[in-house]
């Protein structure tokens, strides 16, 4: 947040007669609006594109009329009416915990925004244990799924909410362990330093090395199944629990629950852009935030792409996958990267 | 003791009759162990209407529509036996352009369920994109009996005696245009689904049909062949010139997993719908000259007696026993529904699957619930 504290320092007068605590709260505000503005945005492009995304590849054309050039408008109209219908709450459901649920799921996406480097100057704050930060907070979202299945005293819901409990629990950990693969070489869990360890030509991403090249694919289906998208929306199976933890949300609340999973499939693409991708850095004929969002959309449009192609796994098909294939490699993966990291140290 | 204790209690799961993936309006009553379903009751009846006595009560060209709207996805091949039954009743002839005509319209119209049955499995195995490549097809069928007939789903075509309408000029190469370009619908369908690893482990060792159930159960149709019996009544007991017209009987065969798995009897529709197109292409070729109302009878009055006569819908076999008194309505009009037997046999072979499997499994027997309550 320097960065922004500078900014208002230079062109805001009067900034600096502010009272400290005021001068350290104002860009801190600042920065979690810009990071609010970007979560509940970039659903309406994101809705909008995966429609089109879908419609294309099933050959027909999606939204077309609401707004003109090709329906732009259609979610934010969707928005619009989801704002305006009535908010149910289920008779027999747990009050508290339902209207607490939707909450939990967006605060757990949102919060992992503010170590997200958008370029070497703007990241909210570089925390120096960002990547630790971002793996636990994003699994708060886990709770409020389990929150809504179970509140919505609803047994289909209730499955989804066990579901998804298992599924994000056992696909955190090889996640996690990918992610390890690129601190060991790194030596740092700041997002920056990572991005940093990665400059100086296209060559040295990490997803151009061998280790964590491998490591970027099994993080990628572990994310993949953390958001819940097909082959991994076990827990919100249409054709099995009718909607799974969400069944008996509507209006408002439902929207947060749809917010939260377009805002986690940025989230987790941005991480991996960050990660393996060489984060904000690029060809200087573009800046730094631009090229960050493009590699980032270029992953979430392989999501989509994923979802209206694939079949769904079965529950014990998926844990096979987790524990049993995507486990060990990123176990040995993380052997091979501690190897290579004693033999590089040991070498003057 | 101490097991007996922390055994817990099992859980009772309404799957329906409001429910994405039970075809209608099944509900299912799932007694489940966390992911493991114990039991399965399916519960019928929520789409009752009355088809059998209603036919009691009106003349026998009144029950066309009726059977129509027994099976909606395949009017077509409903209405077609009953016509042949009443014909059989009053032993009527009819000429080879009506033979051929039926023929040509059950088996665009099997086409057509196949695809809806194809797409909605995929979509049950949670795969969105081939239920909509199914139904652009599909439509392209619909538009065609549309232009036949003036009707997309219920068609009241087969008439006792003839059908309804002759085909429009420009028919025939219409619908070999489609064909043309349905053909590599088929490959792209296979590319997209059938030999997907995901579809194939979802649906080859799930819901299996052994032989013998098949057999204590009088699953018919792609559901029997399914299971590697090669029964088909188009070719066991020939009706409509079917003996003429050279086609195969596509069998499952166990590729990937036991015989008789859902991917089995899925694959069965699939090649089947192959075979279609050899026919109707056959139907087309030969297509003989002829008043399409020759016979039709200006009052429909079988002798007393009474008669049972079966056809191969898409689900499997079709029966109607019909007792006539000697007057203009049927004294009696029972149906032998196949998706009524195969649907027998979904709680032995649901036990013990998980939730997602009952799905998959009901899915792939595809049941019309129009057809089992009536």
């Amino acid at each position: 947040m320097e960065y922004l504290r500078q900014v208002l320092f230079q062109n805001v007068t009067g900034f600096d007669q502010l009272p400290g605590s005021l001068q350290v709260f104002i860009p801190m505000l600042l920065g979690c609006l810009l990071c609010l503005g970007l979560v509940t945005l970039f659903p309406l492009v994101a809705v909008w594109l995966e429609r089109k995304v879908a419609a294309h590849i099933q050959d027909r054309l999606g939204p077309m009329r609401v707004g003109g050039w090709h329906g732009w408008a259609q979610t934010i109209a969707d928005g619009v009416k989801l704002l305006l219908k009535e908010d149910i709450i289920p008779a027999e459901a747990d009050r508290l915990l339902f209207k607490l649920a939707p909450i939990m799921v967006f605060v757990g996406g949102f919060a992992a925004f503010v170590v997200l480097p958008f370029s070497d100057q703007f990241i909210v704050s570089d925390l120096n244990i960002g990547v630790l930060y971002i793996v636990a907070i994003s699994s708060l979202g886990v709770v409020g799924i389990i929150m809504a299945g179970w509140a919505s005293n609803n047994k289909y819901a209730l499955f989804g909410g066990m579901r998804a409990a298992a599924q994000i629990v056992s696909y955190e950990i090889p996640t996690m362990l990918a992610i390890l693969t690129v601190v060991i070489p790194v030596g740092s869990l700041s997002m920056q330093d990572i991005v940093r360890a990665q400059s100086g030509g296209i060559s040295n991403w990490f997803i151009f090395q061998p280790i964590t090249f491998l490591a970027f694919w099994v993080f990628y289906i572990g994310t993949l199944a953390e958001v819940n998208r097909t082959p991994f929306d076990i827990p919100e199976a249409e054709s099995e629990l009718v909607a799974g933890y969400h069944t008996e949300y509507s209006g408002m609340r439902f929207a947060f629950f749809f917010l939260a999973e377009y805002a986690n499939m940025f989230l987790v693409s941005a991480i991996g852009v960050t990660l393996f991708w060489g984060g904000w850095q690029g060809p200087s004929w573009l800046p730094g935030p631009i090229w960050f969002f493009l590699k980032a959309m270029a992953l979430v449009f392989v999501q989509m792409w994923l979802r209206w192609t694939l079949p769904r796994l079965r529950v014990d098909q998926l844990m096979y996958v987790s524990w049993k294939i995507l486990l060990p490699i990123s176990f040995v993966l993380v052997l091979a990267a501690g190897t290579l990291a004693l033999v590089a140290e040991g070498t003057p | 003791m101490q097991v007996e204790a922390y055994a817990g209690e099992e859980m009772i799961l309404n799957m329906g009759p409001q429910h994405p993936s039970t075809h209608g309006v099944l509900r299912l009553e799932l007694e489940t162990d966390g992911e493991i379903v114990k039991k399965v009751i399916p519960h019928i009846g929520y789409l009752h209407r009355c088809f059998e006595k209603h036919a009691e009560k009106i003349d026998y060209p009144g029950v066309i529509p009726f059977c129509d709207r027994m099976d909606y996805i395949a009017s077509m091949n409903n209405s077609l036996g009953y016509a042949l039954a009443i014909e059989k009743l009053m032993q009527l002839e009819v000429n080879q352009r009506v033979q051929t005509l039926r023929i040509l319209m059950a088996e665009l119209n099997r086409i057509a369920s196949h695809l809806l049955s194809i797409g909605t499995y995929a979509m049950d195995i949670g795969s969105f994109t081939p239920f909509l490549h199914c139904f652009r097809e599909r439509e392209k069928v619909l538009d065609l009996f549309e232009w036949l007939c003036g009707a997309r789903l219920l068609y009241n075509y087969n008439w006792v005696g003839g059908v309804s309408h002759d085909l429009p000029e420009g028919f025939v190469e219409k619908t070999r245009e489609f064909l043309r370009q349905f053909e590599p619908v088929i490959t792209e369908i296979d590319q997209l689904l059938t030999y997907n690893k995901i579809f194939i482990k979802r649906t080859a060792n799930v819901g299996i049909i052994t032989e013998k159930q098949a057999f204590s159960h009088n699953v018919t149709g792609p559901n029997l062949r399914g299971s590697g019996i090669r029964w088909d009544l188009r070719k066991e007991e020939p009706y409509c010139g079917y003996e003429t017209y050279n086609f195969e009987i596509p069998v499952g065969l166990g590729k990937f997993g036991p015989l008789g798995s859902c991917w089995d009897r899925y694959y069965v529709r699939v090649r089947e719908m192959e075979q279609s197109i050899q026919l109707i292409i056959q139907a087309l070729d030969r297509l003989p000259e002829g008043d399409v109302q020759e016979t039709v009878p200006k009052r429909i009055k079988p002798p007393k007696g009474e008669t049972y006569d079966r056809t191969e819908t898409p689900r499997g076999e079709l029966g109607y026993y019909v007792i006539s008194d000697g007057g203009l309505i049927p004294f009696r009009l029972k149906v032998k529904s196949p998706c009524f037997t195969v649907l027998s046999i979904l709680p032995s072979i649901a036990k013990g699957a998980m939730v997602a499997d009952i799905i998959a499994i009901i899915g792939s027997i595809d049941i019309v619930m129009g057809e089992i309550d009536r």
